[in-house]
């Protein structure tokens, strides 16, 4: 009994952060609404928080669905920060895969069955790819990788139309061809009736959990953590500093990679050929930082986003335009993101108080 | 008896942790007055208050028989007070004579007047032997010439209160001898000087009155001429302690680790230069010098934080000269490094995962590349057993949050109890108090005796003397001496560390 009080304890002190972040984030977005729409705005906030379980099932199942690419994303921003290295390219490196894993699911003709999970695996493999050359630029001239990973996601965003324009190109629509059905994701209809959901969440769990134990239980995740606490550190324990950013950057762009298959391998799902940088790229660094940069804490993060967005949604029916709620949710992830900064400047005036408080008890002894 | 200066009840609380606790002083004119204590006693607190630089919770300050408010360094300044940092405050890239007025220089029509300031130092430089050069750079000049010019800053504005916060602790062995003089004219001089210092010698030798702190409060005051220094010690720390080390004759056994024409270059220039020793089984070897004269990079290019240019490294007979890190470690390197939190630890790890920060991918810790976390805590209780390593949260406790003290212990334990024929072993007493320090020699003697091979880097001259079976000097880059201690004494050895003598090998 008290193991389990224990367990919930440290748990909750291990949340805190990002529940704070959290319930500041709504607060704000609670006023916005409240400017807008004040009659309306509570019941807008409650829909909101509620998300994709205001359409039942059917919405639970969209929510997951759109979940499975901002929590992989997720998962490969907070590996790199695991080892001290911020993947901004996360976009780029989930480009690289959705091309790929669409470019195997039309053209390539294997079996049902085997199909999707080729296309999956080889899309994950140039995910990674495309994170493994800002790693070797750090690890062999230490180029910064904020920079090298933010270009290659401009690189990835021009080459994917030439790409698609001459290998897969549906000139019909100016889009990507569809893929064979055969190398669709697994639907979950019969679980989530009328929904979008497929294989692809319980894909993006398993991933997280992986995560989880290459991170906390392995020798490599005892050396990437070093690297990203320590480099003079682990250089000093004998480590090998540059392999471990080369590791590291590749298997946060396989993750990534990942996203890009699960996000594409489904019937109807295409690539336009406008210029443009996959977004969940963007998310993932929210996802990471809300997650406190914790593989599980990502997969959190990623299913809460995600029902904000199918709650926004639903938000539409009190009036609210969409931009409003784009930017409700901004404001919401923005406050996220800088919840750790809020949290020091907290503790800090909270020691101050707590020493003005000494000092007059001290006075008044006196 | 009328005092010069007098410190009241002072309590000065810092969030939860007292760092003055109902602190008296008097002090009498044209005396030398020691604070003595160990690191984190109060005694820095205490004279910060005195120079204005924090306000007490209560307690009073009396000046010449006046109760005084001081609220900032300024108010110090106009009652005489002035003080000598442990770190001093000058600017690099101005002269001595421009770091000596500076805040206080005389303006014409907004043009700088340096004619009266001139005289004025110049005289002062002659009345008290303080000899540097005005119109030099501090960046020029030496460490101990730049605290005569912090000296000379206190005297031009006129200050008859002098606080020396550790003034030794950057110094060679005759630029303590000149600066025990120096303050001793002072004193003649009718000024009030006090000595804050963990070194118990230098108050035996310059102070007529300690008052020992320990845990922020005063536990005594005593008249040096009467005291031992055995006696203080115990005051200082609370228990008794062993200063004399136990050192048996051992003969020492095999060549363990050979070092040949290492060289390295850095900026254009030779930073070491052409450097050969070699350490045998049950002896250790100490490294002398003063800060900055290659021992750091020297140690960095055997340990292999640094590559090097020319020059082989044998340890165990095998070249270590381009091995990596771990290879070295497995050939039977320990190494206890001079920076601990930058190098020694990963300060946000856990102590049971900085205990095995080497050794984490061999069989006994993993198994399949899975970490073996009961083997890993068992490890931590044996090394937290054997080493008396002490953390709130025992294996668990983040490392960020141990004491210094403790932190080395930790690397210490770490090193010793991995499987090597050699350790070396950087400032390993560094900062740490008279207790520990204790601790971490007899452990070092325990690994002589163990038929290990140690090289001691110190900046402590006495740690070097006690410890060592040899002694080699570093200055500039080179080594310029290798002494016997038994044959030199300490002043001998710091001619070599400060360049006068060089050459003569007594062994």
């Amino acid at each position: 009994m008290s193991k389990t009080k224990k367990l919930l304890r440290k748990f909750f002190t291990a949340l805190k952060p990002s529940l704070i972040a959290i319930g500041f984030g709504l607060l704000i977005g609670l006023i916005i609404m409240l400017i807008f729409n004040p009659g309306d705005a509570f019941q807008a906030l409650f829909t909101l928080l509620i998300g994709g379980f205001n359409g039942g099932l059917k919405g639970i199942g969209n929510m997951l669905y759109q979940a499975a690419p901002i929590i992989l994303t997720g998962l490969a921003v907070a590996f790199a920060f695991k080892t001290g290295l911020f993947n901004i390219g996360a976009s780029g490196q989930m480009m690289m895969g959705a091309y790929v894993a669409i470019y195997v699911g039309v053209r390539w003709e294997l079996p049902f069955g085997i199909h999707w999970i080729v296309a999956m695996l080889i899309g994950t493999l140039a995910g990674g790819l495309w994170g493994l050359i800002p790693g070797l630029l750090k690890a062999i001239s230490n180029v910064n990788e904020v920079i090298s990973s933010i270009m290659m996601n401009y690189i990835a965003g021009h080459w994917l139309i030439y790409l698609i324009r001459t290998n897969i190109f549906n000139g019909s629509y100016s889009r990507s061809m569809n893929i064979l059905p055969s190398a669709q994701l697994p639907m979950l209809t019969s679980i989530f009736p009328g929904s979008s959901a497929n294989i692809g969440i319980l894909i993006a769990i398993a991933v997280a959990i992986i995560a989880h134990i290459i991170v906390h239980k392995t020798t490599l995740g005892f050396q990437l953590r070093a690297s990203g606490f320590s480099m003079d550190g682990s250089k000093y324990a004998g480590m090998n500093t540059k392999s471990n950013i080369i590791t590291a950057m590749t298997i946060s762009g396989l993750f990534a990679g990942l996203a890009g298959a699960l996000a594409y391998l489904v019937v109807g799902k295409t690539i336009g050929t406008a210029f443009e940088i996959f977004p969940q790229g963007f998310d993932g660094i929210s996802v990471a930082l809300l997650g406190l940069g914790e593989p599980l804490g990502a997969l959190f993060a990623g299913i809460f986003l995600s029902n904000l967005r199918m709650g926004g949604f639903y938000m539409q029916s009190y009036g609210f335009v969409p931009q409003i709620i784009d930017m409700i949710i901004a404001v919401i992830i923005y406050v996220t993101a800088i919840s750790i900064a809020l949290q020091a400047a907290l503790k800090i005036y909270g020691d101050r108080i707590r020493a003005w408080f000494k000092r007059r008890k001290l006075k008044e002894e006196v | 008896m009328k005092y010069k200066v007098e410190m009241k009840h002072i309590t000065k609380v810092f969030g939860t942790l007292v760092a003055n606790d109902d602190v008296s002083i008097a002090i009498k004119t044209g005396e030398i007055y020691a604070l003595l204590g160990e690191n984190g006693a109060g005694k820095s607190t205490l004279m910060s208050i005195l120079f204005g630089l924090y306000k007490p919770e209560k307690g009073e300050i009396v000046i010449d028989g006046i109760p005084v408010e001081i609220n900032n360094p300024n108010d110090a300044n106009k009652m005489g007070i002035g003080m000598v940092h442990q770190h001093f405050k000058l600017v690099e890239t101005f002269t001595v004579l421009e770091n000596i007025i500076l805040g206080i220089e005389d303006v014409k029509k907004g043009i700088l007047q340096y004619d009266d300031a001139i005289k004025k130092i110049t005289k002062l430089i002659e009345t008290y032997q303080l000899n540097v050069d005005i119109n030099a750079y501090i960046k020029d000049i030496t460490v101990g010439q730049q605290q005569r010019v912090e000296i000379l800053k206190m005297l031009y504005r006129d200050s008859d209160i002098l606080i020396f916060d550790e003034p030794t602790a950057v110094l060679t062995p005759q630029e303590i001898h000149e600066l025990i003089n120096i303050m001793k004219g002072f004193s003649k001089e009718g000024k009030t000087i006090i000595l804050i210092t963990h070194k118990l010698n230098e108050i035996k030798a310059v102070a007529d009155t300690c008052t020992v702190l320990r845990r922020g409060k005063a536990i005594g005051t005593v008249k040096v001429s009467d005291v031992s220094v055995e006696k203080m010690a115990e005051m200082m720390v609370g228990r008794e302690v062993l200063f004399t080390v136990e050192k048996e004759d051992i003969t020492p056994g095999e060549n363990i680790f050979k070092v040949e024409n290492l060289s390295i270059e850095g900026k254009g220039k030779k930073i070491v230069k052409n450097i050969n020793f070699d350490v045998h089984q049950s002896e250790i070897v100490g490294i002398a010098g003063i800060d900055g004269n290659g021992q750091t990079e020297l140690i960095h290019a055997l340990t292999g934080l640094i590559p090097f240019h020319h020059g082989t490294v044998t340890l165990n007979g095998k070249d270590i000269s381009k091995t990596n890190i771990r290879t070295k470690y497995e050939t039977g390197m320990s190494h206890i490094p001079e920076d601990r939190q930058k190098h020694g630890v990963i300060m946000d790890f856990d102590l049971q995962s900085n205990l095995i920060l080497q050794n984490f991918y061999q069989p006994q810790y993993q198994k399949h590349k899975f970490l073996r976390f009961d083997a890993i805590l068992e490890n931590a209780k044996t090394l937290i057993e054997q080493f008396d390593i002490r953390s709130e949260g025992g294996p668990r406790t983040i490392l960020r949050s141990m004491s210094g003290g403790n932190q080395q212990k930790a690397i210490l334990g770490r090193e010793m109890a991995r499987a090597h024929d050699l350790l070396i072993a950087v400032q390993p007493t560094r900062g740490l108090d008279v207790g520990a320090i204790e601790y971490i020699h007899n452990q070092l003697l325990a690994e002589r005796r163990r038929g290990k091979a140690i090289l001691l880097v110190s900046l402590e001259i006495e740690e070097i003397m006690n410890l060592s079976d040899r002694i080699l000097v570093m200055y500039e880059g080179e080594i310029v001496g290798e002494l016997d201690p038994k044959e030199i004494t300490i002043n001998e050895l710091g001619l070599y560390m400060s360049g006068a003598k060089r050459g003569a090998s007594h062994v």
